[in-house]
């Protein structure tokens, strides 16, 4: 976990759980909170998200020597904002619906610090394989988050799940969680229960590490 | 041409419909300059600034689209106008107030990367508002940014104070206060469309 050696397969793994992007290092926080007020839509929108943190990793990753140190933002943007712009009239081109009820949320992939975040710090300095291990990590990790977000909003806001009903008629649904507060009670709620999990493990290792000197 | 009044677009956009509290926009900032009034108070401003002149800069930039008939090109050349605009708000701080510079730190680049600009500026396109009407957007969701930044940052340094549990300190309180903020501007929900 320390020196330069990391083995690929950590490449994947890290971005599940250790550095999940928005659990543990809170980033692409708008989208994540934005759009996750139903299952559906927080899929979507990790999907798009990986998509473009895929393609843009690559392509970085393929150019980073080309790409003169001074203009590496602006080409970075550039690379990022064409991927956008396609999943944009892919989503259209799949379902009008979903296009319109993530609004201008996917255009707004461009500036979500996760993505630019991974082709800054990864993807230019790493080789293609890499790059490509370390974005599928951490857009499945941010995928799986933002569905967690979205399944519990989804659950407490409108009873019911992928737009399935789970309640009897007689389940008072709690609004509020589709509104835009109850995006930041998800993610609060989310956050101290992965704070308290990371918490309780650093303690076992600890006495662990204590009882066997 | 959207047929709202100058004023409700203004105030949809600084209350009713708040960028960070309603929309979730800008919340990197909205999280990383607000643990200071001082600070927060000239991050709203700058980015109030940057918004005007990209508003100004989409609604050129539409009519040119509009022209060439080359809608696909609309988020790229929007992304690289922000960012121009940016780098220059970054030049004029550093002449003018090397001290406010300093204190911005990283946030200040980083205002490139605030999807409340880009999203300012896809939504007043979609919405089809005219020249002025876009100015008087801009102004509401920059005034709007900043009164959610300030308010935000008065209760951080409040809270800094108190007797908060470990577990919950930090990122995690924060969006709780959030929560809180956004609970309150929901009552503004009768003042506009």
């Amino acid at each position: 976990m320390l020196g330069k050696e990391v083995s690929t397969t950590d490449e994947f793994v890290k971005g599940l759980w250790r550095e999940n992007p928005v659990f543990i290092q809170v980033l692409g926080l708008c989208p994540a909170l934005a759009v996750s007020n139903t299952a559906i839509n927080a899929l979507t929108m990790g999907l798009a998200t990986t998509f473009v943190l895929l393609m843009s990793a690559m392509s970085v990753s393929a150019l980073r020597s080309f790409i003169p140190r001074e203009a590496r933002i602006v080409s970075f943007i550039c690379i990022i904002a064409s991927f956008v712009t396609a999943v944009d009239y892919l989503i259209q081109a799949i379902s009008i619906e979903l296009s319109r009820s993530l609004g201008a949320f996917i255009a707004l992939i461009v500036v979500n610090c996760l993505i630019l975040g991974r082709a800054e710090a990864f993807a230019s300095k790493n080789t293609l394989g890499r790059s490509v291990l370390d974005a599928l990590g951490m857009g499945v990790g941010f995928t799986v988050a933002l569905l967690w977000i979205g399944v519990v909003r989804e659950i407490l806001g409108s009873g019911s799940l992928f737009g399935v009903a789970l309640f009897p008629d007689t389940f008072q649904t709690w609004t509020i969680m589709v509104l835009p507060s109850g995006g930041f009670f998800a993610m609060a709620m989310w956050l101290l229960l992965v704070n308290w999990l990371n918490e309780r493990t650093a303690e076992a290792e600890k006495r662990a590490q204590e009882a066997t000197p | 041409m959207s047929d709202a009044s100058h004023w409700s677009v203004f105030v949809n956009a600084a209350l009713v419909n708040n960028f960070v509290l309603a929309y979730f926009l800008g919340l990197c900032p909205f999280f990383g300059v607000s643990a200071r009034l001082e600070t927060a108070v000239r991050m709203g401003g700058a980015v109030s600034f940057v918004m005007l002149v990209a508003s100004v800069c989409a609604y050129l930039i539409n009519l040119l689209l509009d022209v060439v008939n080359a809608p696909y090109l609309k988020i790229i050349s929007y992304i690289l106008v922000i960012a121009s605009t940016v780098q220059l708000v970054e030049m004029l701080m550093r002449k003018l107030s090397p001290p406010t510079f300093r204190a911005m730190g990283i946030y200040l680049p980083l205002i490139t990367t605030n999807c409340a600009i880009l999203g300012l500026a896809l939504f007043q396109t979609n919405r089809g508002y005219g020249f002025t009407q876009a100015i008087a957007y801009a102004l509401g969701a920059g005034i709007g940014f900043a009164l959610a930044l300030v308010l935000m940052a008065g209760v951080r340094e409040k809270l800094d104070l108190a007797n908060v549990p470990d577990l919950v300190k930090g990122t995690a309180a924060a969006l709780i206060v959030a929560g809180i903020l956004s609970m309150g501007f929901m009552g503004f929900a009768g003042l506009g469309r």
